[in-house]
């Protein structure tokens, strides 16, 4: 096998041993004054003292090292045009689909069983609860940077407005959530377009700036605007949702039922976290339905052609102002909607939770998860989600761990993990032209 | 014949580059119309100008639309142009959606029509029975022309990854789903074989004879530009130096020279008869 890779880079052992020679000369010549040469103090002098043993291990390292890497890499791109070479693209596209097909489904019925499964275990639920706020987030997001191409670096703003906008109302008007939720939602919109119409004009690097800054602009304010917002101390004790009017409560209100005592059941706080967590599952795949349909009509291919050709979108007579606008404000009301969840869930807001940290994580998993791909983000965002706790064990170390995850799945996939685009309409049934196609064969 | 689009006294300046100088022109309705002129005479800039990308310095386009009068496309923004006034471009260097399908393309180019039947997407979130008929309308136009263009067999494929010569024919259907009054053809022969720009000769005059769209064909394909046009505007550094029939513009002295310099004057004609011979 390894012969065959060998062969078909025309790579010979001679010239992988040379290569790695070279790379054990560089480290060497480095590594003379770094690591053979060091000081030491005698007697309140300086002297020098070598440590040439260190030094030739420290050779052989990157001597086996390059050996290694190189390698892995060859071994690595031959698998691929291997793969590339078996299938025709037909053949992959429809195997994609039926593989995004079982995947999809196999989600959800996970998700959908996840709690009945765990229904004692507190931190399961809870991170499970994270990741669809994440992967609600992932599909919000989607929206912009995945389906519009346009990079929003500061979408965690939308978020801290949806999350401000229930914890305010609740809090200040006594709103319940779901008066709150489509009111937070569309001022979140509001700030979508709010931020979208001066920078219509920017593209690229310097729109990601501007978001940027939108977003790191919305969390000082609410650091500092502290009659307003509570500054730093944020905004406590809002109030949870209720099931249809029912309280999670341990004891019955006077005169009325709590969820425990109306079904007639022992109270447990896990009640409530199981419910929060179906109501994100619920919201989740709305907005999944809603960004899927929208990505079918006439709006949602204006998105697309807008990321792959904004010139063409005008010589088509396509307002792309109102295209880019609308789609700021569709992300950005599906950020506010899952910053109105995680203000009811947490019950505590400060603007700690809206650093540009979570932006990045945000835009990571949908660039991990293949721009625009709907089951790629749920993919990333759980893996995203999921690096950090297994990690934890490793203290210090994970975010080291969680760097590295990133950066081979980049080398693995460069497109994102699901980076197949399944087209929006088709002229002929995909299933007959497989059949023609293989009874051809 | 009725004029369709009037360019007066247009001028283009970017800076101390003058690409237009004082240009004016007409383009009769129902007829191609072809501009030649050497490299950076300033025909790209010409229609950039004509499709609101750029706003001339001076000079006015009037564009007598036949259902909604006179427009003036110096003032409408690009977009708008492409909308109201129905003045289609094509690029030189292609333009499409490489990601999209061929098909999914041709229906971007309906978007104004689709987006009015979707209703703000509310028609279409709920595919109400207007907007599912609106869209079949778009698939079947979009069909038309791909048969048209012989594009059927690509439909479903990303258009990005279709040949040189068929991302071409993919442009030019993609400008025809937006329903142009005046297409305007930006070397769309470039890249072409001889056998391509034979069928591009044919398809150019069955839109003109046929369906009575206007053409404006900027082309260095003299095979191309010779044998359709009814019309040739030829430009030199911004400056219209000769206009008229084929034959006249093929034979005029100061064409000869801006192509080929000062003596040599049977070169253009050599040229002309060696790339006919080519095509034939």
């Amino acid at each position: 096998m390894s012969t065959v890779v060998f062969a078909h880079h025309g790579m010979t052992p001679a010239e992988r041993l040379r290569d790695a020679g070279w790379i054990a000369f560089v480290a060497l010549i480095l590594g003379v004054p770094l690591i053979g040469l060091t000081t030491v103090d005698v007697g309140g002098r300086l002297a020098v003292d070598t440590r040439f043993g260190l030094l030739a291990v420290a050779v052989v390292a990157a001597f086996a090292g390059r050996l290694a890497l190189r390698w892995a890499i060859d071994s690595l791109r031959a698998h691929k045009q291997s793969k590339a070479r078996q299938h025709t693209a037909d053949t992959l596209s429809s195997r994609a689909r039926t593989l995004s097909m079982v995947l999809g489904w196999m989600a959800l019925g996970v998700s959908i069983a996840l709690p009945i499964f765990f229904s004692d275990n507190r931190y399961v639920v809870d991170t499970a609860t994270t990741v669809l706020i994440y992967v609600m987030l992932g599909w919000g997001l989607n929206v912009v940077v995945g389906l519009a191409g346009l990079l929003d670096l500061g979408y965690v703003a939308f978020y801290a407005v949806g999350a401000y906008s229930y914890a305010l109302l609740s809090t200040q008007y006594g709103w319940g959530f779901w008066e709150a939720l489509p009111v937070s939602g569309a001022l979140a919109a509001m700030f979508g377009i709010l931020l979208g119409y001066p920078i219509l004009r920017l593209r690229g690097d310097y729109l990601a700036i501007v978001t940027l800054g939108f977003g790191e602009i919305i969390r000082v304010v609410l650091l500092n605007w502290t009659e307003f917002s509570g500054g730093p101390n944020g905004i406590s004790s809002i109030p949870r949702p209720s099931f249809f009017g029912l309280e999670f409560t341990r004891s019955a209100p006077e005169g009325g039922h709590s969820f425990a005592s109306f079904f007639g059941l022992e109270f447990s706080a896990m009640h409530r976290l199981i419910f929060l967590y179906y109501l994100i599952l619920v919201l989740a795949l709305l907005t999944h339905a809603f960004v899927s349909r929208l990505r079918k009509l006439p709006v949602g291919r204006a998105w697309e052609a807008l990321r792959e050709d904004e010139i063409a979108c005008k010589a088509m007579g396509m307002n792309t102002t109102n295209i880019k606008l609308s789609a700021f404000a569709i992300g950005a009301m599906l950020g506010g909607f899952a910053g109105v969840f995680f203000a009811a869930r947490q019950g505590f807001i400060s603007p700690e939770s809206f650093t540009f940290s979570e932006s990045a994580i945000i835009l990571a998993i949908v660039v991990l998860g293949g721009m625009g791909s709907q089951l790629g983000v749920v993919l990333a965002a759980t893996l995203l989600v999921l690096i950090p706790e297994f990690g934890r064990n490793f203290a210090e170390y994970r975010m080291l761990l969680f760097g590295m995850a990133m950066v081979l799945i980049m080398i693995w996939k460069p497109g994102g993990l699901l980076s197949h685009r399944e087209p929006t309409l088709r002229l002929r049934d995909p299933r007959a032209k497989a059949a023609t196609t293989e009874g051809a064969q | 014949m009725s004029t369709l689009l009037s360019v007066r006294d247009l001028t283009m300046r970017f800076g101390g580059l003058t690409a237009i100088d004082d240009l004016s022109l007409e383009v009769p309705a129902g007829k191609i119309t072809g501009i030649i002129g050497p490299n950076g005479a300033g025909k790209t800039t010409l229609f950039n100008c004509l499709t609101g990308f750029y706003k001339p310095t001076v000079g006015t386009l009037r564009l007598a639309h036949p259902r909604r009068g006179e427009l003036r496309l110096e003032k409408l923004p690009s977009h708008r142009v492409a909308r109201d006034a129905q003045v289609v471009r094509t690029f030189q260097n292609i333009r499409l959606f490489p990601k999209m399908t061929v098909l999914e393309n041709l229906i971007v180019a309906q978007h104004n029509v689709l987006q009015r039947a979707s209703r703000f997407s509310l028609a279409g979130l709920f595919s109400l029975p207007g907007y599912r008929r609106a869209e079949r309308e778009a698939v079947e136009r979009a069909r038309t022309w791909l048969e048209r263009l012989r594009l059927t067999q690509f439909a479903d494929d990303a258009a990005g990854a279709l040949p040189y010569g068929t991302q071409r024919r993919i442009e030019i259907a993609r400008a025809l789903c937006v329903d142009p009054v005046l297409l305007c053809l930006d070397e769309p022969a470039a890249g072409l074989n001889p056998r391509e720009s034979a069928e591009l000769n044919e398809l150019l005059l069955y839109l003109c004879d046929e369906l009575g769209i206007a053409i404006l064909l900027i082309e260095h394909d003299m095979s191309v530009v010779m044998n359709v046009s009814d019309h040739i505007c030829v430009i030199n550094y911004g400056r219209k130096i000769a206009e008229g029939t084929p034959d006249a513009v093929k034979n005029d002295p100061h064409v000869i020279k801006a192509y080929l310099g000062e003596d040599d004057e049977e070169g253009v004609m050599q040229a002309y008869d060696e790339t006919e011979e080519r095509a034939s």
